[in-house]
């Protein structure tokens, strides 16, 4: 049990990476990491609607959706939850908290089409564990908790790749490059040799 | 007059506001679905009938759906075009299912068929939408089979599934070759049309000025904003 919960947080956070193994989420990646500070607030606001999405549609689909036979309709199902979800979040955030709606709530309209979180909402249909998580030995069902625990690490390996590209674009901004290479070619170069870093856990 | 507008709305979603080497928008099908041709051009190739579809439809709903809900009601359009496509293709093309796994779904979150849905289809009529439509969808299609190409052809030495040659860099199959590439076309893209749009000003200033007749198209910074 516990290996298995090891098993899980590492490849949710590091050998399967949302975004640098994964490719999900790569707008706000590409987007929002210029300075460290936004890419931790737009990397905890993506991790905890993940959590919550995951605490929503993984029983719509499984105890509902499933059991009426209308599964053909979870995208359109799923991206409905999401939207309300963001929406709801930005509203509590705003009354309870302005200074962390200052922080933080800003990111979170631009959460509702990102594609991590309609990815792991996706991913977690499977019923087997293994389906999710490389290198388990399949028989394991997947169940609430086992899909809560992927999403937050997700989330998780989510805000790690952020902060990470936060801190490589601030000191690359000071840099002299060429023209053609500034702006976007210059950070995909340097995600790069950041996946290939990460590319080393998939080998372990 | 129709035949010059429509060659202009076509150029601009294939070469000036093209959307993966321009707008870098779309990003997350680009790098995941690039690992061989014939998976990225057939991704492209969904993207580019979703786009077509949702497109037509928004256009003919536009005076219908109030502005007030209009993001969400574009989402449900391309939601529903996006299920009808993955009926279609679990039934007749299940390898290109297969292989598209979970960015199938995640269509629907492609920021390209939603930017363009607000920034075009939701303003303009319809032939002109559907013409926009297949344009950023084709240029989105080339981009994505250019970069499979150079991936599948470093990365496994073969051509569209064709064994061409015997070596094998890895590292293009992996997820630091899909950045790597990526980001070194669209630096080219960049350089190349700089280059181009450099001599044609020179050609310009050499012939008498005439005064430009075409208004530009809505805003590249609108469409980045949906994202």
């Amino acid at each position: 049990m516990a290996a298995t919960i090891l098993l899980i947080v590492i490849s949710a956070v590091f050998s399967q990476n949302f975004i640098l193994v994964k490719f999900l989420g790569i707008c706000p990646f590409l987007g929002v990491s210029k300075k460290v500070n936004s890419a931790l607030s737009m990397g905890i606001a993506v991790t905890l609607v993940m959590v919550l999405a995951t605490l929503v549609t993984w029983p719509l689909y499984t105890y509902i959706m499933v059991p009426l036979g209308i599964e053909y309709l979870e995208i359109i199902f799923f991206i409905f939850v999401i939207a309300a979800l963001v929406q709801m979040l930005e509203k509590i955030i705003e009354k309870l908290s302005p200074a962390l709606y200052r922080s933080m709530g800003i990111y979170l309209p631009l959460i509702t089409t990102n594609c991590a979180i309609l990815g792991v909402a996706e991913l977690l249909l499977v019923a087997d564990l293994a389906g999710v998580v490389p290198g388990l030995e399949a028989g394991i069902a997947m169940n609430l908790g086992f899909a809560l625990l992927y999403a937050l690490c997700a989330g998780i390996g989510f805000t790690l790749a952020m902060v990470l590209m936060g801190g490589v674009r601030e000191k690359l901004e000071k840099l002299p490059v060429a023209k053609c290479m500034k702006g976007f070619p210059v950070t995909m170069v340097a995600a790069s040799f950041m996946a290939m870093a990460f590319y080393v856990f998939s080998l372990l | 007059m129709n035949a010059k507008r429509y060659g202009k709305i076509a150029y601009d979603g294939l070469i000036t506001n093209n959307a993966t080497f321009k707008l870098v928008l779309g990003t997350c099908a680009t790098l995941g679905m690039s690992t061989s041709a014939v998976n990225s051009f057939g991704m492209g190739i969904s993207v580019t009938v979703v786009l077509l579809l949702s497109n037509v439809l928004i256009s003919l709903l536009r005076k219908v759906i109030p502005n007030t809900v209009r993001i969400p009601a574009f989402i449900v359009i391309i939601a529903t075009m996006v299920t009808l496509l993955r009926m279609v293709l679990e039934k007749y093309i299940p390898d290109l299912y297969d292989a598209m796994g979970v960015f199938l779904p995640l269509i629907v979150v492609n920021c390209v068929i939603l930017g363009r849905a607000e920034a075009f289809a939701s303003k303009n009529p319809v032939l002109d939408s559907a013409v926009d439509g297949v344009a950023s969808g084709l240029g989105l299609t080339f981009a994505l089979t250019l970069i499979g190409v150079i991936r599948e052809f470093l990365g496994s030495g073969s051509f569209f599934g064709m064994q061409i040659t015997d070596f094998k860099i890895g590292f293009f199959t992996n997820s630091a070759g899909a950045f790597f590439v990526y980001g070194i076309c669209i630096a080219l893209f960049v350089l190349i049309t700089d280059r181009v749009e450099q001599a044609r000003r020179a050609k310009r200033a050499r012939e008498l000025r005439r005064p430009a007749k075409d208004a530009p198209l809505p805003s590249v910074e609108a469409e980045r904003e949906v994202n």
